[in-house]
């Protein structure tokens, strides 16, 4: 199968991809890890040896830019502010305020657990779909949402 | 669904601004050197044109009707590049000049050209209608001579027909040697049209 134009995948992909990095890194950031993310594929493009899967080969490019995203953020040295967790973002915007700290929970589960909530509910996808997004297994698909279900509970009980 | 489902599904997501998105991505994609074909749509006295330009010119013009945009992109992406982003902005040049072209303010268009898309002798047919003067016109058997083979002007006529860059590499100008319009991708109304414009016919 030939390459379609790179313009016919951000049509196709843009909207549902930044619901999924809303979900991986926060409203916030999800613009810049999505441009991140279209720069990166349209860099590799034409190297690609066929268009099948495009699709599926954005999100593991998406799921790459948000990982090596939250990784800098861990790493970027951050003031301690009365009683917020080291990590969470210091520019708190109305959405995330109106989530009640959801999404900075939802940040701090381990990216394969976040992809699969994100997934799960942000996408609102059935388990078949999640494996084949993220290229596991139904049944992985399945335990790595309910661990991230139950890793968020304690995250937001504590 | 439990209470914890719930929230996750019902957390708010602010839309995307595709605008904006398409924006930054086709400045960035000029900035890292990636953005090979970008292209635009834009209203002319002939309807919708589209039009794509590659860091070496114009490669691409066509009358924007129902269903030509997807085939002129995949042909874009397949003979070109798959590196295919809408930038209008890349396109407002020969988007000025068109503007005045059609405002009777412009007769040759300055613009380069980038012929990846035309070969052979094909290349040379529509080099050598790129010469004819506004307000002029030619023969399909002339350009064929000018081309190099004036036997060939069957080959000519069908070098004209699949003109990438109509109105800037002008084939309405070339006519039938009995006095006939000949044929026109954008149809011979638009032909006639054009003409009209260059005050070639009343």
């Amino acid at each position: 199968m030939r390459l379609p134009p790179f313009q016919a995948l951000v049509d196709a992909h843009a909207a549902e991809l930044h619901r999924f990095l809303t979900g991986f890194v926060g409203p916030h950031d999800a613009e810049d890890c999505l441009q991140e993310t279209f720069i990166a594929a349209l860099r590799a493009y034409p190297q690609l040896a066929h268009g099948e899967n495009l699709r599926a080969w954005l999100y593991t490019i998406a799921r790459r830019k948000a990982t090596d995203l939250a990784r800098a953020r861990s790493r970027r040295p951050s003031e301690p502010m009365d009683g917020l967790a080291p990590d969470a973002e210091p520019r708190i915007g109305p959405i995330e305020a109106a989530d009640d700290g959801l999404w900075v929970a939802v940040r701090r589960l381990p990216p394969k657990q976040r992809a699969a909530l994100v997934h799960r509910f942000v996408l609102d996808l059935d388990y078949r779909a999640i494996g084949e997004r993220m290229a596991t297994s139904e049944e992985a698909a399945r335990q790595n949402v309910s661990a991230g279900l139950r890793r968020l509970r304690k995250e937001l009980d504590r | 669904m439990n209470d914890l489902e719930r929230r996750l599904a019902r957390a708010a997501v602010p839309p995307l601004d595709a605008e904006r998105l398409g924006e930054r991505l086709g400045e960035r994609a000029v900035a890292d050197g990636l953005l090979e074909v970008a292209y635009g749509t834009f209203d002319s006295p002939l309807g919708e044109l589209l039009v794509a330009v590659t860091p070496r010119g114009l490669v691409r013009l066509a009358y924007d009707d129902e269903g030509v945009e997807d085939e002129v992109l995949a042909e874009l992406a397949e003979r070109v590049s798959p590196r295919v982003l809408r930038a209008p902005e890349r396109t407002d040049a020969i988007r000025r000049e068109l503007d005045d072209y059609f405002a009777g303010r412009r007769r040759d268009f300055v613009t380069r050209i980038d012929w990846s898309l035309v070969r052979g002798f094909a290349g040379e047919v529509l080099r050598a209608t790129a010469r004819v003067p506004f307000g002029s016109v030619t023969t399909y058997r002339d350009v064929a001579d000018a081309a190099g083979s004036p036997r060939a002007y069957r080959a000519a006529g069908n070098a004209l027909g699949s003109n990438p860059i109509p109105i800037v590499v002008p084939c309405h100008r070339v006519l039938h040697a009995g006095g006939g319009l000949g044929g026109y991708t954008g149809g011979l109304d638009r032909k006639r049209k054009l003409l009209r414009l260059e005050g070639a016919i009343g």
